[in-house]
């Protein structure tokens, strides 16, 4: 039997070279599998780590802001929040339907969910509802099984425990814009916030703090399997105020409804005691995201809430500026304080008549009278004998119409007018520019904070700065001392010539402001009335006699100051009032400032001392 | 001698069947199953769902395999053409009302089975050609009229499987044919006559393929290209591979395949586990088993005395040669990714079952691979 036909001996070749081929090419893929995983093993090694490891950051907690016995007032609250896990959940919608029933959602916020559940993948929890009040978290518990999908966790808010009566301080925080992200890397993690006003603003980067480190090891995903390492963050510094928030309680109370603000300074260093504006508003609503309707009814309110008066508010100062039209021209030596002025009602310049605001006039007065009465004609011939450019000189030295070194931001600086800023503006200055000058009209705008500046400095000689922090993460700042502060460059003898007219101008039988008179005998207030228009009122109407401020449109009326300190004596604090559109600082003004005076003196704060530490309840963890 | 003169007969008994099949053999395939429980294990991190289900498939599939093996391969050789019929009227089926897996049409049920037939059409056209050419003398396979109807019979069902559409398998089936043509002896230079236009024909076919599919050759010319679209397959998988180094990360230790960078890991991508947990190591054992598996079929082949066998084992171990190579060669990024699965490691059962049943075909050979059953020429 012979098999072995030439068909059988070429399959042996062939399937031996076959053989041989197959031996090759497996060869071939060792050979190849040796250059990916040995010679360039080390490459794709390190590839494979960037593909497993994923660094992040943990968001710092936020700073507290205290006031200066260390009560907080912006802190953090736990923030109860319901979160979607889709994965976790059978149906979705049925899950939200559930929850619905138990904590309303509205139709708006059901779209913000389905399109936060379509953007991110399944395990990542979605936003359902936050700040849930323990009704709502009990509810959701117990309805637990009937709400697959739904976790319940504790988040971070910020919170203001004095709420509106201090918002213009503290100010607020709100989620950080794509431009801020861009300047700071941390501020794109989820939740976290930036200053957007006030102290939170000023001091947003020492209350931010410095971000964590986290690595975690990931899956393709993006699941996180394992933490490999963490840093944690450092906590924002805690800002200690200069603000006494009880008496800032008491001040924006007294305010009540008018729109109006104040200003306490310790007249000795500077220190902000209160500083109130009114209306305000709910800072902690800016954390969430304010609705449209909110800022609309805040927009169209007139009486603005939104704007820190106390820094940003411009007002003629009227009356209260005298004091400084006094010291340019005791300073310039153009008037002595026992020089004698008429006021019969009026004063001519040119062919234009000034008006006293007492018809009739004053008659002879030296200066402490012309403080006392404000007679308005005194300051017209002060004025004119000063010239504007001392008497713009010496308002900028006492604090008006010039940038404060006030640590929030936002500030205004007003203005304070000179021939050549006139000049700049295209006119030449007129003698009756002056003269309105004298009595604090015309071009002269102030804010209510350099209006306490500059009763805080007329009371100590000293050119202090308002300043609302005492203490950066536990250290406190200069600036406490008297002698921090460099003395005014004015006369001592000067500066005891005005002090006596606004101590007459409360205290004397005939002064403007008797209803300034503290009630304790052993406190006297010295003040000034001032009355701002906001219109100027034509000479027919005031010669008809038929003028009468108090029936005028509100918005025309004109604004009500006064400023103060007291003691006299042995001046404490400063104090400045500002009632938009209040009439006369006399009726108005003058009740308020006694009355904020009388609590600032018997809640006495810069004298109090600090509570020990321990019940301040420390910065550092 | 004794025993072999026993062997010669038709119909020697059943112990002395099962005491041929060549159990060394199996135990390779054991081997590689092993292999594909431990891959699989770590793919899923556990036994479960893959590893367990694996070996009791596996195990199941060597009993059917020992049963194909004591069949007679004379009526194997009978069944080859009806099988083959059967093969493309199931390829026809699965085109009609098939079921859709990414994007192509390749498998149906039948039974509650999943049945790709693709699968067994390669089995079925290695019988179908080895008893054509079993057939044919030397002088007749050197007519070029004789070697038309097995062209028509490889090129029906690689049209067929090509309008799955499946690229890959079509290519292998394309190649297997070949490769049982290259065994019977067919001339030399036919093959370079069929090879030559190829360069022309894959240009003109390009422009005609399917977007997916081009799509795969341009990804796998510029992986880089498309990092996170079609490209990312094959650059996980060549991180998965080059990170393991020479030693490997160790079991359950590997990166990518444990924390699910590696697509697909538990079917085609299951080579890239072993390389990055075992290392180079590991891979070059794994083809070393298979080599010796491919070789050992191909010994199989040259120890059998009748062409129907022969042919039969070169088929079938250029079969899963092909695959093997396929499969590897795709992870490493060195030919477009096509879905071939790593026969015996990777999950999925009916790519299991046919290929076991092409081991049983081959077994069976080996139990007759003396048995009386002449061909032309062979007298």
């Amino acid at each position: 039997m012979r098999r072995d036909t030439r068909r059988t001996g070429v399959f042996t070749r062939r399937a031996l070279l076959m053989m041989g081929g197959q031996a090759a090419v497996l060869g071939a893929l060792g050979a190849r599998l040796y250059q990916l995983q040995v010679v360039d093993g080390g490459r794709y090694a390190t590839l494979a780590e960037e593909n497993r490891i994923s660094a992040r950051m943990i968001a710092p907690p936020r700073g507290r802001i205290l006031d200066r016995y260390g009560t907080v007032v912006a802190g953090s609250r736990m923030n109860w929040r319901a979160l979607l896990i889709a994965e976790q959940a059978t149906d979705v919608q049925a899950t939200l339907d559930g929850f619905s029933r138990i904590v309303p959602l509205s139709e708006h916020e059901r779209a913000r969910i389905d399109r936060d559940l379509h953007r991110h993948r399944r395990f990542i929890p979605v936003m359902v509802r936050e700040f849930l009040t323990w009704d709502d978290m009990a509810a959701i518990e117990v309805n637990a099984p009937d709400l697959p999908g739904i976790m319940v966790d504790v988040g971070s808010t910020r919170m203001y425990p004095f709420g509106d009566k201090l918002a213009h301080v503290v100010g607020y925080v709100a989620p950080p814009s794509e431009a801020d992200v861009a300047d700071d890397p941390v501020l794109s993690l989820p939740g976290i916030r930036v200053g957007r006003a006030g102290v939170e603003k000023y001091h947003d980067v020492a209350l931010r703090g410095r971000a964590g480190a986290v690595q975690l090891e990931v899956n393709a995903v993006g699941r996180v399997i394992r933490e490999l390492d963490r840093q944690e963050g450092v906590q924002g510094e805690d800002v200690g105020l200069t603000i006494d928030a009880g008496l800032q309680e008491s001040v924006v109370d007294r305010l009540g409804n008018e729109s109006a603000s104040a200003v306490v300074l310790d007249c000795r260093n500077g220190e902000v005691m209160a500083m109130a504006t009114n209306p305000s508003f709910d800072p902690s609503l800016f954390n969430s995201g304010v609705s449209q309707q909110q800022w609309v009814e805040w927009t169209r309110d007139r009486r603005t809430p939104l704007i820190n008066k106390a820094t940003v508010g411009l007002y003629a100062p009227g009356s209260t500026f005298k004091m400084a039209v006094a010291l340019a021209g005791l300073e310039a030596k153009a008037i002595t304080p026992g020089d004698h002025i008429n006021c019969p009602g009026y004063l001519d310049i040119g062919d234009t008549r000034f008006h006293c605001w007492r018809k009739g006039g004053h008659g002879t007065l030296d200066l402490k009278g012309g403080l006392k009465n404000s007679c308005d004609v005194y300051f017209y011939e002060v004025a004119r004998r000063t010239g504007i450019d001392k008497i713009a000189a010496m308002s900028r030295r006492l604090g008006l119409g010039v940038e404060l070194e006030i640590d929030l931001p936002g500030q205004r600086a007003g203005l304070v007018p000179t021939r050549e800023w006139r000049m700049s503006k295209g006119h030449p200055w007129n003698i009756g520019d002056t003269i309105v000058s004298g009595i604090g009209q015309g071009y002269i705008q102030v804010t209510p904070l350099q209006l306490a500046t500059y009763a805080a400095r007329l009371a100590s000689g000293r050119a202090i700065q308002p300043h609302l922090t005492r203490k950066l993460g536990g250290v406190p700042q200069p600036g406490t001392q008297p002698e921090d502060w460099p003395p005014l460059a004015v006369a001592e003898r000067s500066l005891h010539v005005v002090r006596e007219g606004m101590w007459a101008v409360v205290n004397e039988p005939g002064g403007t402001a008797p209803l300034a008179k503290l009630p304790d005998p052993r406190w006297q207030l010295a003040g000034k009335t001032g009355s701002a228009q906001v219109r100027r009122v034509s000479r027919e109407l005031r010669e008809s006699g038929k003028f009468d401020s108090e029936k005028l449109p509100w918005e025309y009326r004109p604004h009500a100051l006064f400023v103060a300190y007291a003691p006299y004596d042995a001046p404490r604090y400063a104090l400045a009032v500002v009632v938009e559109h209040g009439n006369a600082g006399a009726a108005a003004a003058a009740p308020l400032a006694r009355d904020i005076m009388n609590e600032v003196m018997t809640r006495d704060p810069a004298s109090r001392t600090e509570p020990p530490v321990s019940q301040v309840a420390e910065v550092k963890k | 001698m004794m025993q072999r003169r026993l062997w010669r007969e038709a119909s020697f008994d059943l112990t002395g069947k099962i005491l041929q099949i060549n159990w060394l053999y199996v135990l390779l395939l054991c081997g590689l199953a092993g292999v594909g429980y431990t891959a699989l294990y770590s793919a899923a991190g556990g036994p479960e769902p893959y590893a367990t289900r694996h070996v009791l498939r596996f195990a199941a599939a060597v009993v059917m395999m020992a049963g194909i093996a004591l069949v007679d391969i004379r009526l194997i050789a009978r069944l080859a053409w009806p099988l083959y019929g059967v093969g493309v009227a199931l390829l026809v089926l699965v085109l009609k009302m098939g079921h859709v897996g990414k994007g192509a049409q390749r498998w149906i049920e039948l039974g509650g089975l999943q049945v790709q037939p693709s699968e067994f059409m390669k089995v079925a056209l290695v019988l179908a050609l080895a008893s054509w050419f079993h057939r044919a003398s030397w002088e007749r396979i050197g007519n070029p009229l004789f070697l038309i109807p097995p062209i028509i019979a490889v090129l029906v069902p690689v049209g067929l499987i090509l309008k799955e559409p499946n690229l890959g398998t079509a290519v292998i089936t394309a190649i297997v044919g070949g490769c049982v043509f290259f065994a019977a002896g067919v001339r030399w230079w036919k093959f370079v006559l069929v090879a030559a236009p190829i360069p022309f024909a894959a240009r003109i076919a390009y422009d005609h393929l399917h977007d997916y599919q081009r799509a795969r050759i341009d990804t796998f010319l510029h992986p880089e290209s498309d990092p996170l679209g079609a490209g990312y397959n094959i650059i996980q998988s060549k991180i998965a591979l080059g990170s393991g180094g020479m030693w490997g990360k160790g079991f359950l230790q590997g990166t990518q395949g444990q924390l699910d960078f590696l697509p697909e890991k538990q079917t085609d991508f299951i080579f890239t586990i072993l390389g990055e947990e075992f290392g180079w190591v590991g891979s070059v054992a794994v083809l070393a088993l298979i080599t010796l598996i491919v070789l050992g079929g191909m010994l199989i082949a040259l120890r059998c005395r009748h062409q129907f066998g022969r042919l039969v084992a070169v088929g079938l171990s250029c079969n899963f040669f092909m695959y093997v190579f396929v499969n590897i060669a795709m992870v490493m990024g060195a030919i477009p990714v096509g879905g071939v699965p790593l026969p015996l490691v990777s999950h999925g059962g009916s790519a299991m079952i046919m290929v076991m049943v092409g081991f049983g075909v081959l077994m069976s050979v080996h139990v007759h691979r003396d048995v009386e059953f002449a061909g032309a020429g062979d007298t």
